[in-house]
């Protein structure tokens, strides 16, 4: 058409591009021969900074490039003086910043602009700050810049109150970003400690105990300032409830408790000239230096976990030299020494008696309130309030039903009981992706519940049945059950932890989906189990109750393991002490 | 001007250099039409210009000496065989009226304040004298007459002013070296006569939606690299006696002070149900928003920034009218700032300038100071065949776009003129100061007894528009009355007007234009008495948006070439292959913008980015 203006082709346009992308890449591999080849001859002069600035402009990410234009730098370093010096990095300082705006994640460019700032004769770091502070704007989430920035901060000393305002400013501009929340956690801690009065008695375990070390407390935040954190991170989730890194800071703030590192049970059987020792946390006995003292003499034992697939276990369990301790007219006092965190249990084995323990209950140690970190109830329950009322607007919630639920357990777990259940239920419904995590979650706090309710009530026995329990947790806690009842859940193994119930004379697990016994492993006093409507197919799935002596009655019924050819003269064979079998 | 004569054929003649028109000029430059693209007036863009200062005196003494209408030429001499003549109207001068102007600082700098103490007041009658240069007692005294009319009528601010100016005539001197603010720096007159030229006065008031039609031409055309923009960094509203931040964007609810945590929760979660239109949200199609919004229990807070702020529409607008603009709003946070808004640096004035420019490069002929006097029609087919130019030149062409202005009045269909009402302040602080002095706010002021909503623009020296220590502040609403019954309402209610002691330290305003100007929204592009391929674009429309220019622009642009695309994107000036035949424009034309095409390439400006980085292409400034 006429008077139109003509426009190359595409077709041209390429061409033009092509012999442009030719051309430049022939200059390229020129320089990056010459860089290479004067490195071989170890030349460290001007030329090779010029040829490895051309090269990395164009490409910040050659690593061997940075590598060698810090080796020109270093000899740069010896052979001229401190102003010669302070221009040649300053220099360095403006070229990393060129490459960084051609990639502003480039790990070469932020190493190499970390490694001259280390090294300038006179650091400006107020303008590496003012750098940092353009670059997030620009993308807050850059975690090179986040790391660097760390660096300069820490090199130039800027007061923590400034850093707390900085994070301030990012989380105003938007506040869906971990990186500034994760900071303020770090900074909080160290502007506003937690006053170092000791923690209120109520929450002083009953035994004498050392004082909780100051690392344990270092973390947490005045509760001045505690208020005002919960302030603001409510104002975020409120404002998008279904923004994860607000929910995640709550959590933090929450906190959430260490549990002070002890031996919290020691049990002793005298017939079995046994010991067994429970850990607040999973150890490995050879290496944290455990001793037994029976009556003031040192004890030469062998601890062994309580199924061999264990390194690491919170119950450690050894016997006797034989004799030591059967004559049932003498009155035993052991001592179980934890020489590693100079802690010690004892435990007194009175004439008469067959076996005697000694221990911190779950009660005692309000060892599932501790999944928060000991606050004031009345906080707690204010927070409840705020977080309830957003559930009243937002229903559906997940982050919010969760952390009801949490605050619910913090407050009572038992009191909660049948709404932590209903949140339950409408978190399956919402999350149903992650459903199986929360029938765990559910099945942890019932087992936590029904722990509770045990020794509140007293008994050795633990019954959970028709919970639809999907996981087994806790089972260190017990370690005095007698008699369990998990009929009617959802379970589909008996995990080797389940090894640690040592004191266990019946099972009672029908109608579960059960397939695997691993864990009924060893267990010296267990005569009664009772499996049935199970899954169990194999015989070789029934093995480990070969390791359990006393084994009498055993119900399989409806299971596909009774269909076997000759099960009962297998299982026979299998298990010979079983005098009662029901198939 | 040169002697030269204009070519005597081009395929579309322009008159007028308003936005609807130059985006007309650029679309049709750049499908290969033949553009010539005149304007009576010594500036561009029409009603849609700005101007410095000191241009914008000139502008007001213009207006007010506007009698002076050319001679109407006899052209029959020109006409042909079968054609006849329309003459065009001379001059546009009826879409301005109501002029008003007042200025409250002191003549000169002085060190020990002696406050002003006349209240000037230029109005059309006293036309030709410089602008409120030398303010005498008889003008003042003029003035209180008028005021004392309208306090007649009840206008109680008149009235007050009324009542402060013998005082500001005598017993001012003791009291004021007490009073006065030390650190507020007071500017004089001859100050911002002296620094007029880093003004840059809009004489309409609108926002870029940055998703609006507008934003997403310049985008797609490539014009955007002509200029430079500026998030509108907050949204304000006045309410019981105050200015209040509006809560809009997430980051804004989040950190608002006023908001109580559940009313954040309702409003971000009204903001997101908002986005998608929902059956919920079709039950209430013919019913109030106002009822709507009322349903969903919002209280009254979020009510009155849902209404007034954030659907900018009033009590009984209907709901899916105000679903629509709210969504509207919604669309455009977050993509440039935490506003939906963009204002371009240097002003609104730039933007028609900006279409011009495409136009030039693609061979457009640009003059000023020319104009278009008559149409020659065939009267058999009715279309205009030529035009003949002020000069009396005779151009053919294939259609002619005018500015409704230039239509005679016995052509046009008869709509009722409907008026905005416009005030322009300079002023010495912002109405709500906050941690940066650089804010751009738009402040909706809700309606009140009977008088319409006010929009109001209050623009930082970081747009450009005006010298540091001062903003410039425009207002907008429909017409009732004069802009300064409108209005001064407004300003005295928000603002301290006369150099009083003002205890509520409200921004003093130092120099105010009052007028009001024709609603371009009520003008056809079509229907009048005139030939089928005369198409007439109006002038500023009284919306925050450019919606109503560009979809005219758009509309008259296919009538003229149907199967031609609206302003593709503009090559890549090394792109362009000049074969020395017939591709640059030689310089007829006395504007004509030369530098356009190294503009366009030259300096690379960052603005323009690829396609897909469609997103920062149109990036704010900083």
């Amino acid at each position: 058409m006429h008077g139109r203006v003509k426009i190359k082709t595409t077709a041209q346009q390429e061409e033009e591009k092509r012999k442009e992308r030719e051309k430049k890449l022939k200059i390229y591999v020129a320089a990056r021969d010459a860089c290479f080849s004067k490195r071989n001859e170890g030349i460290w002069d001007d030329e090779a900074l010029q040829l490895t600035q051309q090269l990395l402009s164009s490409n910040p990410d050659f690593a061997t490039l940075w590598n060698y234009r810090r080796e020109i730098l270093m000899h740069l370093e010896t052979v001229k003086d401190k102003d010669e010096v302070q221009k040649i990095y300053e220099a360095e300082l403006s070229f990393t910043e060129s490459c960084l705006k051609v990639n502003p994640k480039s790990y070469g460019s932020w190493h190499h602009r970390g490694w001259v700032s280390a090294r300038l004769p006179r650091p400006d770091w107020a303008r590496e700050l003012t750098l940092c502070d353009r670059c997030l704007s620009l993308d807050d989430r850059n975690f090179h810049c986040w790391d660097y920035r760390r660096m300069v901060v820490k090199m130039s000393g800027v007061p923590v109150d400034q850093e707390l305002a900085f994070t301030d400013r990012l989380i105003g501009s938007n506040f869906s970003n971990y990186s500034s929340w994760h900071y303020r956690s770090t900074l909080l801690p160290l502007l506003h400690p937690e006053s170092p009065e000791p923690p209120s008695p109520c929450r002083e375990p009953p035994q004498s105990s050392p004082p909780p070390s100051p690392q344990t407390h270092s973390h947490r935040v005045c509760e001045e300032q505690l208020l005002k954190e919960y302030e603001l991170v409510q104002n975020a989730f409120f404002t998008d409830p279904n923004d994860q890194s607000a929910w995640f800071y709550y959590r933090w703030l929450l906190g959430r408790a260490e549990r002070e590192e002890m031996i919290s049970c020691v049990y002793v059987n005298r017939e079995e000239e046994r010991v067994a020792v429970a850990f607040s946390r999973p150890v490995n006995a050879q290496s944290v230096g455990l001793f037994l003292v029976l009556d003031g003499q040192p004890q030469r034992v062998e601890w062994r976990s309580v199924h061999p697939c264990f390194k690491h276990s919170p119950v450690w369990i050894c016997s006797l030299p034989p004799g030591t301790i059967s004559d049932i007219t003498n009155e035993r006092n052991l001592t179980v020494h934890w020489t590693e965190k100079h802690t010690h249990r004892d435990c007194a084995l009175y004439t008469g008696r067959t076996e005697s323990w000694c221990r911190d209950s779950a009660t005692d140690q309000e060892l599932f309130r501790s999944e928060l970190s000991v606050e004031k109830t009345s906080v707690l329950q204010s927070e409840l309030q705020s977080v309830k009322q957003l559930q009243e607007l937002e229903p559906l919630n997940k982050w919010c039903l969760l952390t009801i639920i949490l605050l619910m357990r913090a407050l009572d777990p038992l009191g909660y009981e049948q709404e932590m259940l209903a949140h339950f239920r409408t978190l399956k419904e919402v999350d149903s992706m992650r459903s199986a995590y929360y029938s765990d979650l559910c099945s942890k706090f019932m087992i936590e519940n029904t722990i509770l309710k045990m020794e509140y009530a007293e008994v050795r026995v633990f019954s959970i049945s028709d919970k639809n329990l999907t996981t087994l947790c806790h089972l260190d806690q017990l370690l005095l059950v007698t008699h369990i009842n998990l009929s009617s859940n959802h379970l589909q193994r008996l995990p080797p932890q389940f090894a640690m119930l040592q004191c266990l004379e019946v099972l009672e697990a029908d109608n579960n989906a059960i397939e695997n016994l691993e864990g009924v492993y060893h267990l010296p006093k267990l005569e009664e189990v009772l499996l049935k409507n199970n899954k169990i197919s194999t015989l070789a799935d029934l093995q480990p109750l070969a390791s359990c002596p006393k084994l009498k009655r055993l119900d399989l019924r409806g299971n596909p393991v009774t269909q076997t050819a000759n099960v009962e003269s297998e299982l026979a064979e299998l298990l010979p002490s079983v005098t009662d079998l029901l198939l | 001007m040169a002697a030269e004569d204009l070519p005597s054929e081009f395929d579309v003649v322009i008159l007028g250099t308003g936005l609807a028109e130059s985006v007309v000029a650029a679309a049709c430059s750049r499908v290969g039409q033949r553009v010539l693209h005149v304007d009576r007036r010594s500036y561009y863009a029409a009603n849609w210009a700005s101007f410095t200062f000191n241009a914008l005196l000139t502008w007001i003494q213009e207006i007010q000496a506007e009698s002076l209408s050319e001679e109407v030429q006899d052209r029959s001499s020109l006409v042909e065989e079968g054609e006849e003549l329309i003459y065009l109207s001379g001059s546009d001068s009826a879409s301005i009226s109501n002029l008003q102007v007042f200025c409250y600082v002191s003549e000169e700098a002085e060190e020990e304040e002696e406050p002003a103490n006349t209240t000037e007041e230029e109005e059309a009658g006293a036309a030709g004298e410089g602008a409120a240069k030398e303010p005498s007692e008889t003008e003042s005294a003029g003035s209180k007459e008028e005021e004392a009319g309208e306090a007649a009528e009840g206008d109680e601010q008149a009235a007050q002013e009324q009542g402060e100016e013998p005082e500001a005539d005598q017993p001012q001197p003791s009291a004021p070296p007490s009073q006065s603010e030390p650190t507020r720096k007071k500017i004089s007159y001859t100050q911002l006569v002296k620094e007029g030229r880093r003004f840059n006065i809009d004489l309409v008031s609108k926002l870029m939606y940055s998703r609006g039609s507008l934003v997403d031409l310049l985008i797609k055309s490539n014009v955007s690299r002509y200029a430079e923009f500026k998030n509108v960094t907050r949204i304000l509203t006045y309410r019981h006696g105050s200015v209040e931040q509006v809560p809009c964007s997430r980051a804004d609810v989040f950190a608002s002070r006023q908001l109580s945590v559940v009313e954040k929760r309702k409003l971000m979660r009204f903001l997101t149900s908002c986005v998608e239109e929902t059956e919920e949200h079709q039950a209430y199609n013919g019913r109030p928003y106002l009822e709507f919004l009322r349903e969903q229990q919002l209280g009254d807070n979020l009510q009155h920034f849902l209404l007034h702020s954030i659907a900018m529409v009033t009590e009984d607008t209907l709901t899916e009218v105000g679903l629509a603009s709210t969504r509207h709003f919604l669309r455009c946070l977050g993509r440039y700032g935490n506003t939906p808004f963009l204002f371009p640096v240097y002003g609104l004035g730039e933007i028609p300038q900006c279409f011009c420019r495409m136009s030039a490069v693609f061979g457009g002929i640009y003059c000023l100071r020319h104009s278009v006097s008559c149409l020659i029609v065939d009267k058999d087919s009715n279309r205009c065949k030529a035009v003949i130019d002020s000069r009396g030149q005779r151009i053919s062409c294939s259609h002619f776009v005018v500015e409704d202005g230039f239509v005679g009045a016995d052509r046009k269909v008869a709509t009722p003129t409907r008026l905005l009402s416009r005030a322009v302040l300079i002023t010495d602080a912002s109405v709500l100061p906050g941690d940066s002095e650089q804010q751009v706010s738009l402040v909706t002021v809700p309606p009140t007894d009977g008088r319409p909503a006010v929009n109001m623009v209050e623009l930082s020296p970081s747009t450009m528009t005006c010298i540091p220590g001062t903003y410039l502040v425009h207002l907008t609403c429909q017409s009732v009355g004069s802009a300064y019954e409108d209005l001064s309402p407004v300003v005295t209610r928000m603002f301290c007007t006369a150099e009083c002691q003002d205890q509520e330290n409200r921004p003093a305003v130092l120099w105010c234009l009052y007028f009001n100007m024709a609603d371009g929204s009520g003008v056809e592009p079509e229907g009048h008495d005139l030939p089928s391929n005369v198409y007439v674009c109006s002038g500023p429309d009284g919306a925050l948006g450019h919606e109503h220019a560009i979809k005219q622009a758009e509309s008259i642009f296919l009538k003229i070439l149907p199967e031609e695309e609206f302003c593709p994107p503009a090559p890549n000036p090394e792109d362009i292959i000049y074969d020395g035949e017939n591709t640059s424009p030689t310089s007829i034309g006395e504007e004509e913008e030369e530098e356009g095409l190294t503009a366009a390439g030259g300096e690379g400006e960052e603005k323009q980015q690829e396609q897909q980085e469609e997103e920062t292409s149109l990036q704010p400034e900083e």
